[in-house]
């Protein structure tokens, strides 16, 4: 890297293009839930924020308008309000249990006024490159979404990259799904249940997506077909007329330990929900809190109806037909896929990351670059409760500890070398989750705080 | 700082209805909307009667709620201090911008709490009442009768004589006396027996304004609560308990819109 003076506002060169230097800005990548709290929790520890969001507006996933909104007009949310809202700005009271996802939106909308977020966003940028510098501060590269205009590249303190991980369908590899003559379709690009009437419909996935869709189907199809990989568990939404989280969390707080806390709930889920084998439905071959936790209170309605059944996993897609593992084959007219999501990061190389081949980046509480002090992945987790509250304290830690990088940058390094260089990767969640993709970034919410808890209060005490 | 909060999540404050009293300027000037958060007994309109207005006519959208079982609010006689601050905090954030928050009385000590739950830009405690023995002390020797069926869960009775100085004319005093409510008895307990508050979200400047003619509030507390902001209480000789409705309200409200406007805020 060289320096020029000769420039006019660029001081500073990289691979011969000009280096703007944003001083102690912090750079945000995404205007989502991730990225709104980061700028706002950023800009109340004092930092000036550069937020970059590819889209015109703010929400990410959550604004269905976004050309990568992984929102179906049915969406609900799955966890109520209390685990839904950030902790310090809760959700309207006039609202229900369950927002519906065009709340969700407005509650994002309305954060982002309420604290005057948007003068601190880039609208129609998206971020092309992020790469470290001296100082350990960070080159970020931006171009406009539309992709007129030069790029343009600025230097920044730190990077909280909050992009999202729900937006980049992840589509396993079918045998003979290239052959196969029905519609085919992610749950990305399933937005309403029209799109189902009168058809046959198979439906892949035992996620909270996947249910969803399904119970439309059963409302909307002339078949549906619900193939999963195993028997889950499937919490109703209301436990004993309370929110089935709010009831979960009551347990919680007993302090229960885990297996007697499994125990109670599989015998509550039986004593409500019952024996699923009975609705010709698998029995769950792990225990509760060992898959993400699936609230649908529908599900097993429909089915008890007839309007979904119950099938094993895909075998292989034919021509006409899709055979499952049981050796049955089904004729759907159109498949929808909800098989989740991939992370993606391109704009970081990948060590930056310390990813695995699979591009599972390892962080430290799933949010700390263990290499680098100054960049942070906000919001990389699936919860057994709500992303927000989660993510408002992942930001405030972010925020504390650049800010104590600042003011006491020796107490930083000495708090950073024993508490986040070498922490060992731990599972953040009490039981034994599945090792699969889908549970790479799985937490429980109490566990998860607890140890942001531990954090948070670590760089007060480090505070100079 | 408290990250796990199994009461806001397993029990959440269930709903109610809120009543809101507003005065917002004839211009958008940019200045932060002010909410003001009256004391026991009192309801929204005690800030309607003269501070709404006047701090809407400074170019400050002015809003006062009444928390549940106060003014117009629906009823709660078994309401907590954490419902209280619940609907201080609703009435926040349902605001376009990010909020003063003004408490009068325990709406101080209402307002203290809210601070733990909603980043404002700024608080006033306003006469504070935060509570603990020494409060009570102060009431049971200038206001016995009125103080004593508070322990056992009656009403708690403020005095003419304490809320408001000589230069309210008998008749208002006494119009103000008749419309105060009563806040249930468990927060009448919970103001002497409760924990302090959790730090304040995003470190707002916090002002605390009073009188030294208080006689609810001591000269003395209000310099201990000032002193935990690292301040000193801004005094306003001459005036009662009821800065907000006392004959002179006009100058504590002018002091607290300046304390704003010069970056309080």
């Amino acid at each position: 890297m060289t320096t020029s003076t000769d420039h006019d506002s660029a001081t500073l060169w990289r691979d011969g293009r000009p280096v703007y230097d944003r001083g102690d800005t912090v750079c945000v990548v995404g205007a989502g839930p991730s990225g709104l709290v980061a700028i706002k929790n950023l800009r109340e520890h004092g930092f000036g924020v550069d937020c970059y969001e590819r889209e015109t507006g703010v929400g990410g996933g959550w604004n269905w308008r976004h050309d990568r909104s992984p929102v179906y007009g049915s969406a609900h949310l799955i966890s109520s309000k209390p685990f839904t809202q950030y902790p310090d700005f809760p959700m309207p009271d006039d609202w229900p249990d369950y927002p519906h996802h065009s709340h969700v939106l407005s509650y994002l909308e309305r954060y982002a006024d309420h604290f005057d977020l948007r003068p601190h966003i880039w609208f129609g940028t998206e971020v092309v490159k992020v790469e470290p510098a001296d100082g350990m501060r960070w080159d970020v590269t931006t171009r406009s979404t539309g992709g007129y205009g030069a790029e343009r590249t600025h230097r920044y303190l730190g990077v909280v990259v909050a992009n999202g991980h729900n937006w980049s369908p992840n589509l396993p590899a079918y045998q003979g799904l290239d052959d196969f003559k029905g519609r085919v379709i992610h749950s990305s690009a399933y937005k309403d249940p029209a799109e189902l009437r009168g058809k046959r419909v198979l439906v892949i996935g035992g996620g909270n997506t996947g249910c969803d869709i399904a119970v439309e189907a059963a409302q909307q199809a002339s078949r549906c077909w619900h193939s999963t990989r195993r028997g889950y568990w499937y919490a109703p939404k209301y436990v004993l007329g309370r929110p089935a989280d709010q009831f979960h969390d009551a347990i919680l707080r007993l302090r229960l330990p885990l297996w007697l806390r499994q125990w109670l709930l599989q015998r509550t889920l039986r004593l409500t929900v019952g024996d699923l084998r009975r609705f010709g439905m698998r029995r769950p071959d792990h225990k509760v809190f060992e898959t993400h936790p699936i609230v649908n209170s529908q599900l097993i309605y429909h089915v008890g109806h007839g309007g979904i059944a119950p099938v094993p996993d895909i075998a292989r897609f034919r021509q006409y037909s899709v055979e499952l593992t049981d050796g049955t084959e089904v004729e759907p007219d159109i498949v929808v896929a909800a098989t989740g999501y991939r992370p993606r990061f391109e704009f970081l190389a990948p060590e930056t990351l310390a990813a695995t081949p699979e591009g599972r980046p390892r962080l430290h509480l799933h949010a700390f670059s263990r290499r680098h002090p100054t960049l942070a992945v906000a919001g990389l987790l699936e919860s057994d409760s709500g992303l927000l509250p989660l993510v408002h304290w992942q930001t405030v830690a972010i925020a504390r500890w650049l800010r104590l990088r600042e003011a006491a940058p020796q107490r930083a390094g000495e708090f950073w070398a024993s508490t986040v260089a070498k922490a060992p990767e731990r599972r953040l969640t009490g039981a034994k989750v599945q090792e699969t993709p889908r549970h790479w970034f799985e937490v429980g919410h109490v566990d998860y705080l607890r140890a942001l808890q531990k954090m948070i209060d670590g760089l007060a005490g480090a505070r100079a | 700082m408290k990250l796990i909060r199994f009461d806001d999540w397993a029990k959440p404050v269930p709903p109610v209805r809120r009543e809101m009293r507003s005065a917002t300027p004839e211009l958008d000037e940019g200045k932060p909307p002010v909410l003001f958060v009256p004391g026991f007994g009192h309801g929204a309109w005690a800030f309607a009667e003269f501070w709404l207005e006047h701090a809407a006519g400074r170019g400050f959208p002015a809003h006062a709620v009444s928390p549940r079982g106060h003014g117009a609010s629906g009823a709660a006689p078994k309401a907590s201090l954490r419902a209280y601050v619940h609907d201080v905090v609703q009435a926040a954030a349902s605001l376009p911008r990010q909020a003063v928050l003004v408490g009068h009385g325990a709406g101080a000590l209402v307002v203290e709490r809210a601070l733990a739950r909603y980043p404002a830009r700024a608080a006033v405690l306003a006469a504070p009442v935060l509570g603990g023995w020494a409060t009570f002390g102060t009431a049971l020797r200038r206001n016995p009768a009125g103080t004593l069926p508070a322990i056992v869960g009656g009403r708690l009775r403020l005095s003419r004589r304490q809320l408001f100085s000589r230069a309210v004319p008998d008749a208002v005093a006494r119009g103000y006396v008749d419309r105060l409510g009563r806040a249930s008895a468990r927060a009448q307990w919970q103001l002497l027996l409760h924990r302090g508050p959790e730090p304040a979200v995003g470190d707002p400047p916090v002002l605390v304004v009073g009188s030294p003619d208080d006689r609810v509030v001591p000269a003395s507390a209000l310099t201990r609560a000032a002193r935990r902001y690292g301040g000193a209480p801004l005094m306003f000789p001459g005036m009662g308990h009821d800065l907000m409705l006392d004959a002179r309200w006009r100058e504590p409200i002018d002091a607290i819109l300046d304390w704003l406007e010069k970056g309080g805020s």
